[in-house]
């Protein structure tokens, strides 16, 4: 919502292919690992990424089942740690940030689609909503319609008291990224976000994520779908977790690859 | 998030688990509710006998013949020697030998069949003073009771107990009458007042006799007549009354110098007489029941420990079966000291409500049951608070490991356990 973004969405079409060095990079990782222990069996789930995602940026994860990319996000989205290597947000390592920093980073800076949605199935879709703002210490009528705005704003705003178990996989889709953008945040990571939605509703949703992109958020968003990729800047394609290409997208929707 | 969202938080989880929450209530308030009845009934049992004690007057020295300390070999048996006599009482009455006495009873007593018309009554026969009736602390409520003529003169009269002239007279007016004891015929010239109320039939084994059931004449009648015995002097106790509470170690001092010297005894330890006070009674007897309260309350306390370690187990349960939403809660900005607040606030609203409805139902049981089992209950208002605040103290004591052990975990592990 601050001033339009036309000087740096010039600068990225005009020249594309090398963006990274054009934004300062929020999300920035180096040769970051994961391995999985369960008894003696082990899991390498990220083999060495190096990743840089610049400010404003609109980035699509794509690979095959298995190959990573939810544990990637969930690392970007400090949800989980890294085994081995660096990771840094805006700029700050997450490994030194201590609990109280890591919530208030997951609350303010970071909205997070869930690939399972993770609602409170004893909550109403807005108490749902709400959840974030709670712990943002928002207070309750600002909290009811920042949450019924958000819910309004991806087609939910005739389901408000509804609780999950009363909404279809694709509802309960929506309800989830609507929480993630009820804060506002200047990252909105998204796992599979249309993956459960029909054409008409998932292309609504990227509508929103454009808007998103347009108003300076960086937008990181994982997805099987081809077309949902194209509306993105960059894609990067994982395979048994590693990055096998990062591909410009030639900017501007329905342009595919 | 300030305390009111973390309250509006914890009881939404709390409703939102009805049967569970409903459950976790139920173990803390039951064990509160035995813990407050088994203390009621302890202390109920404890203040029953210790007023009946206190009934007989609290003023009271017992003098018995016989050494209940010494190890030499006075002994002989507690009271069977014939160590006390009249002479002795009568010294006690000296005002200037023991100011602080102020009634002094010699007592002998046996058992004795009585006889009116074609009515047999077996029951104890006192042989006593006019004194005793204060020392005893009763009235007349018919008649008059034995003066100091009787006691001189040697008359054959009897004073009844009211029990004792129901079992003899029926309904009728004992005063005036005839009974025989033991073969000897005696007038009655009293009867004496009712002790035990309405509950006529005490079932208390701490006290003495029956004291509605019983027959005085006086001393110098019973050793004449009726006891015999070796000497005629001799008595079973003496009764002293103080003439009050305060004085009464004053009493005990001047009635065992007295007796000392005149049992020519120097060494207090080789006393041929025992002096016993009301106290030492009430003592002895309370402490029988203390210790069945302690015994009482300590079941009461496993009970509760018991349904504490419930709440605890059901709050690690609701912690593992939540961890899914803790992770998510964490997620979206929780802090790990907001989580242990919310389930702080869960346990210690389960923990409260067990215990403000367990002290309900206990008091109610206090109310209610002595009606039902016949035993007195006394409500103890230290049991009921204390309970209360065992009952939060439970929910939080409980609720901190699971709430912290739930607050430590990663969102992501939380979120993926099933
Ligand atoms: N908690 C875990 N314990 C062990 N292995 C795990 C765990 N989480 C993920 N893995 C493994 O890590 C690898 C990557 O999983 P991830 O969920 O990131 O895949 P994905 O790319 O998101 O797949 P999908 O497209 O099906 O969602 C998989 O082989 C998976 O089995
Ligand atoms: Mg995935």
């Amino acid at each position: 919502m601050n001033s339009p973004s036309s000087s740096i969405e010039d600068t990225q079409q005009f020249d594309a292919t090398s963006n990274l060095r054009l934004a300062r990079p929020v999300i920035e990782l180096e040769d970051v690992r994961k391995i999985y222990r369960s008894g003696s069996l082990s899991v390498e789930a990220l083999r060495g990424i190096a990743l840089s995602i610049g400010q404003g940026e609109y980035v699509a994860v794509m690979g095959p089942s298995g190959s990573g990319k939810s544990t990637l996000m969930h690392i970007i989205g400090c949800l989980d740690v890294v085994s081995t290597g660096r990771y840094r947000l805006a700029g700050e390592d997450v490994e030194v940030m201590d609990e109280e920093q890591l919530a208030d980073v997951r609350n303010r800076r970071i909205g997070f689609v869930f690939q399972q949605f993770n609602l409170l199935p004893s909550m109403t879709a807005q108490r749902n909503v709400e959840l974030p703002l709670v712990y943002a210490g928002v207070e309750r009528a600002e909290r009811r319609a920042r949450a019924t705005a958000a819910l309004e704003r991806v087609g939910m705003g005739e389901r408000l008291e509804h609780r999950p178990g009363e909404l279809s996989g694709g509802q309960q889709q929506k309800v989830a990224i609507a929480r993630a953008l009820v804060t506002d945040p200047a990252l909105v990571l998204a796992d599979e976000p249309t993956g459960n939605l029909d054409s008409a509703s998932s292309a609504d949703i990227l509508d929103v994520f454009d808007e998103l992109h347009r108003s300076d958020r960086t937008v990181v968003l994982i997805t099987h779908e081809a077309e949902v990729a194209s509306r993105a800047e960059r894609v990067v394609r994982m395979r048994d977790g590693v990055i096998v290409t990062e591909t410009p997208v030639a900017a501007g929707p329905g342009d595919s690859r | 998030m300030n305390l009111g969202e973390t309250l509006r938080t914890g009881l939404e989880a709390i409703r939102s688990h009805r049967m569970r929450s409903g459950l976790t209530v139920l173990g803390i308030l039951i064990g509160i509710a035995a813990v407050i009845m088994t203390v009621g009934l302890g202390e109920g049992a404890q203040s029953k006998v210790s007023s009946e004690i206190s009934s007989l007057g609290t003023n009271l020295l017992t003098v018995s013949p016989g050494s209940s300390t010494s190890s030499s070999g006075i002994r002989g048996g507690f009271g069977s020697s014939n160590t006390l006599t009249l002479q002795d009482a009568e010294a006690l009455t000296s005002k200037e030998v023991a100011p602080d006495v102020a009634a002094v009873a010699p007592t002998t007593s046996d058992s004795e069949v009585l006889t009116a018309g074609n009515n047999n009554w077996t029951t104890t026969v006192v042989g006593s003073k006019p004194d005793w009736l204060s020392v005893r602390d009763r009235t007349v409520t018919d008649g008059r009771f034995i003066d100091n003529e009787d006691v001189t003169d040697h008359t054959d009269v009897v004073v009844l107990a009211p029990d004792t002239a129901e079992e003899l007279f029926g309904f009728e007016d004992p005063v005036g009458q005839s009974v025989d004891i033991a073969g000897v015929p005696m007038t009655v010239i009293g009867e004496l007042n009712s002790v035990s109320g309405s509950s006529s039939s005490s079932s208390s084994s701490s006290t003495t006799e029956d004291q509605d059931d019983e027959a005085i004449v006086p001393i110098s009648t019973a050793a004449d007549q009726l006891f015999g015995g070796t000497s005629r002097d001799s008595v079973q106790d003496i009764l002293i009354e103080a003439t009050s509470g305060s004085t009464l170690s004053a009493a005990y001092q001047e009635v065992d110098d007295e007796l000392l010297m005149l049992h020519h005894i120097t060494t207090p330890a080789d006393a041929d007489f025992t002096i016993a006070t009301q106290q030492q009674l009430l003592s002895t007897a309370t402490s029988v029941d203390k210790t069945l309260t302690v015994l009482l309350a300590g079941i009461a306390a496993i009970s509760l420990l018991v349904g504490g370690i419930g709440v605890m187990n059901i709050m690690l349960v609701s912690v593992t079966e939540r961890v899914r939403e803790i992770g998510l809660r964490k997620a979206l900005g929780a802090t790990p000291k907001l989580i242990r607040r919310q389930f702080l606030v869960e346990s210690s609203v389960l923990g409260l409500s067990g215990g403000i409805l367990g002290a309900g139902l206990g008091i109610v049981g206090t109310q209610v049951l002595p009606g039902l089992v016949n035993q007195p209950m006394s409500l103890s208002p230290a049991a009921t608070v204390g309970a209360i605040v065992i009952a939060m103290a439970i929910g939080l004591g409980f609720g901190v490991y699971p709430a912290t052990r739930a607050a430590r975990l990663a969102p992501i592990d939380a979120l993926r356990t099933e």
